[in-house]
């Protein structure tokens, strides 16, 4: 490789205004389990007020947006994460 | 054999001694009806998300068992349910990667490192696959991350 990207000058950045893909990040990091006791995790996959956030934002496969949902819905019931809150992150 | 886990809520109002022999019921309940006991896991005093019962914290304990039948699970809900000391629980099936998971987890595979770092592994794992003859060497390196990953 002679002349790679890096070696290129552009006057701005590039990269700007690129959307970058979104990906199933269960799939690519080989997660097979979504563990309902750990809430940390959890906040990724819902907003502020602690709703769930929809496949078209996380970018999750179904099967996975499925444990998701699950994983969450066990957390509210044992506390661990509310249902309805305000300013949670 | 099927493999269970069982997480519950006591109250924090009653005494270090009072919890410990509260969950160890229930370890004992499971016990004398032929279930065996694979971990569990105090979790400590927690802040909860939602008062319950005019309750802002609460003692957190997991009981991982399998049992031959499923038939105490009804008694164990039941006597959960009668306890003044329990806020609140949940019986969950295992299925075999949530078996792995908590096996992992209980030898430190899993949380030890800060998110930002595995990803920055695991990326590297994802791609090697790809590459089209993968040497022996690479092969430890594509294990590792996968494991810990998983959080």
């Amino acid at each position: 490789m002679a002349t790679s990207k890096d070696d290129i000058k552009f006057l701005s950045n590039p990269k700007i205004g690129q959307k970058r893909k979104k990906y199933c990040r269960f799939r690519r990091f080989g997660i097979k389990y979504i563990d309902y006791k750990d809430p940390s995790f959890l906040i990724q996959f819902v907003n502020e007020q602690g709703k769930i956030l929809p496949r078209r934002i996380t970018g999750n496969s179904l099967k996975y947006q499925r444990k998701v949902t699950v994983a969450i819905k066990r957390a509210r019931h044992l506390s661990l994460m509310p249902y309805v809150t305000d300013l949670l992150k | 054999m099927k493999q269970l886990e069982v997480t519950f809520i006591v109250d924090p109002v009653l005494s270090g001694d009072e919890i410990q022999a509260t969950a160890q019921t229930y370890v004992d309940l499971l016990k004398n009806n032929g279930c065996t006991i694979v971990h569990v896991d105090d979790m400590g005093l927690r802040t909860l998300a939602f008062p319950i019962r005019k309750r802002n914290s609460g003692v957190y304990f997991c009981i991982e068992f399998q049992t031959p039948t499923g038939s105490i699970i009804d008694n164990m809900e039941l006597a959960l349910r009668r306890d003044e000391r329990i806020m609140r629980f949940l019986t969950v099936k295992l299925d075999k990667y949530g078996v792995k998971y908590n096996e992992d987890k209980r030898n430190g595979l899993i949380g030890k490192k800060s998110r930002r770092q595995d990803k920055k592994e695991a990326a590297p794992a994802v791609a090697a696959p790809v590459a089209p003859v993968a040497p022996a060497v690479e092969a430890p390196v594509v294990k590792a991350p996968l494991a810990e990953e998983e959080e």
